[in-house]
């Protein structure tokens, strides 16, 4: 690693909860969809699950806010660098969901998808456990559509565009599918504490 | 609980543009050898970096300072300059306030010094020169676009392009000397006489639409830029899935 002349960075006081290369974003929360935003109105949205499931199925916004809810209050991080913590989401626990659908022992990963077709792929083992969520507001207000809204899914663990905005639904399978991003360069797992940025890292 | 029917995805994500990943995966250096002013607060950055592999207009790179201690920042930056094989490339940055790395590069750098560098990345927002090319930039988002724009000229490429480049004012617009025909910009803050003042609406993208339909449509900008002109161009009739957006900010 090279060092750069004269560059020392911010002052810092260094937060041993930011994984390495990011820096913290305080108020900001950047947007960095590169699809148009969909006009999809509460009514309209719809999330399903299939694939290696017993019993696949389809939730409509009632259906899926009378499954019992639950917060992430944590931290986010972006590929881009950026971070933010302490960020509070509401939604339901992905764990409902799919207990509702029972995956099939040989389902191993999943693809997430939007309804705008934007994609990612994700272990099964990032998605369960009280790892994910199903997010329908942010700081205890509705889901701004920019951010992903009415509903995106949320997988805070990982680099952020893992956590699907706008999510219809989740396919289970067998194997590991590149999503949108990953089949343009970037890492198929995306763990920002080991900084899986890109495939190769 | 009742299962309904699942509509099908509207599928609006522009498809990929295949372009090599071999590079992206590793650190290299890059020497500062030239700063040129564009702006009061932009200026271009020409590096050597003699192992670099090529890239395509649109693309960006990631690049890094590292302190003396140890510490380092990482950004994504779009490249300016379009695809040639001098083993050269050229970063434009807007000094950011209090931006640590755009700060450096504002008030420190200067010729022979070394930074790090990997990519290019994205097989999303580039253009490989083979379609009609709508591109609608604000501020700094013009960047890449001014990529596709001299790969364009470069190469005397006879597929329609057409620029929309939002600036505050005559002063903020970054590479005013270089544009051509292909071009139209909109000033939203102060103009020259006689040329109005405004955001960018549906009569700028009027004459673009009565030229042609067949546009791929490339957008960078601010997050509130980004928004307002994919909806412009949703309502002039653009597919969705022709318009590739980059956002910054």
């Amino acid at each position: 690693m090279n060092v750069t002349r004269g560059f020392t960075g911010r002052p810092r006081v260094h937060h041993p909860g930011l994984p390495p290369g990011q820096y913290d974003a305080g108020d900001d929360w950047p947007v960095l969809s590169a699809e148009v935003t969909p006009d999809l109105a509460p009514a309209d949205w719809t999330f399903r699950v299939d694939g290696l499931v017993a019993e696949p199925r389809t939730w409509t916004w009632e259906d899926a806010h009378a499954l019992p809810g639950s917060e992430y209050r944590g931290d986010i991080h972006c590929v881009t660098s950026w971070s933010k913590f302490g960020v509070r989401f509401g939604g339901v626990p992905l764990d409902a969901f799919l207990a509702a659908v029972r995956p099939a022992a040989t389902a191993t990963h999943a693809v997430a998808y939007s309804h705008t077709g934007y994609t990612t792929n994700l272990p099964l083992a990032d998605l369960t456990g009280g790892k994910a969520w199903i997010a329908f507001s942010y700081e205890g207000q509705p889901l701004a559509p920019e951010h992903g809204g009415p509903a995106r899914l949320l997988v805070p663990h990982l680099y952020f565009w893992k956590s699907a905005k706008w999510v219809a639904g989740l396919r289970l399978l067998d194997h590991d599918e590149p999503g949108f991003w990953e089949q343009n360069g970037y890492h198929a797992r995306g763990n920002p504490w080991e900084e899986q940025r890109y495939s190769g890292d | 609980m009742t299962e309904t029917f699942a509509p099908e995805t509207r599928f609006a994500v522009p498809g990929r543009i295949a372009v090599s990943q071999r590079a992206a995966a590793v650190w290299q250096t890059a020497t500062l050898t030239e700063i040129r002013r564009e702006t009061p607060y932009a200026a271009t950055f020409r590096f050597a970096v003699p192992a670099w592999t090529g890239h395509l207009p649109g693309q960006h790179l990631m690049l890094r300072l590292t302190a003396g201690d140890g510490y380092t920042a990482q950004r994504h930056y779009s490249l300016a300059s379009a695809p040639d094989a001098s083993g050269h490339i050229e970063l434009t940055l807007d000094h950011v306030e209090d931006g640590e790395v755009s700060g450096w590069f504002h008030t420190e750098a200067r010729p022979g010094d070394r930074v790090e560098v990997r990519g290019p990345l994205s097989g999303f927002f580039a253009w490989p020169g083979d379609r009609p090319a709508l591109l609608i930039g604000a501020g700094s988002g013009v960047v890449p676009l001014m990529s596709m724009v001299r790969h364009h000229r470069a190469h005397r490429l006879d597929v329609p392009l057409r620029l929309l480049v939002s600036a505050r004012s005559p002063e903020t617009l970054i590479y005013a000397r270089e544009y051509g025909p292909e071009t139209t910009p909109v000033f939203t803050r102060s103009a020259p006489e006689g040329v109005p003042v405004g955001r960018l609406d549906a009569r700028h993208l009027a004459p673009v639409f009565a030229e042609s339909g067949d546009w791929e449509a490339y957008v960078c900008g601010s997050n509130a830029f980004a928004e307002h002109a994919s909806r412009l161009l949703v309502a002039a009739g653009q597919p969705v899935d022709r318009i590739r957006i980059e956002r910054y900010g």
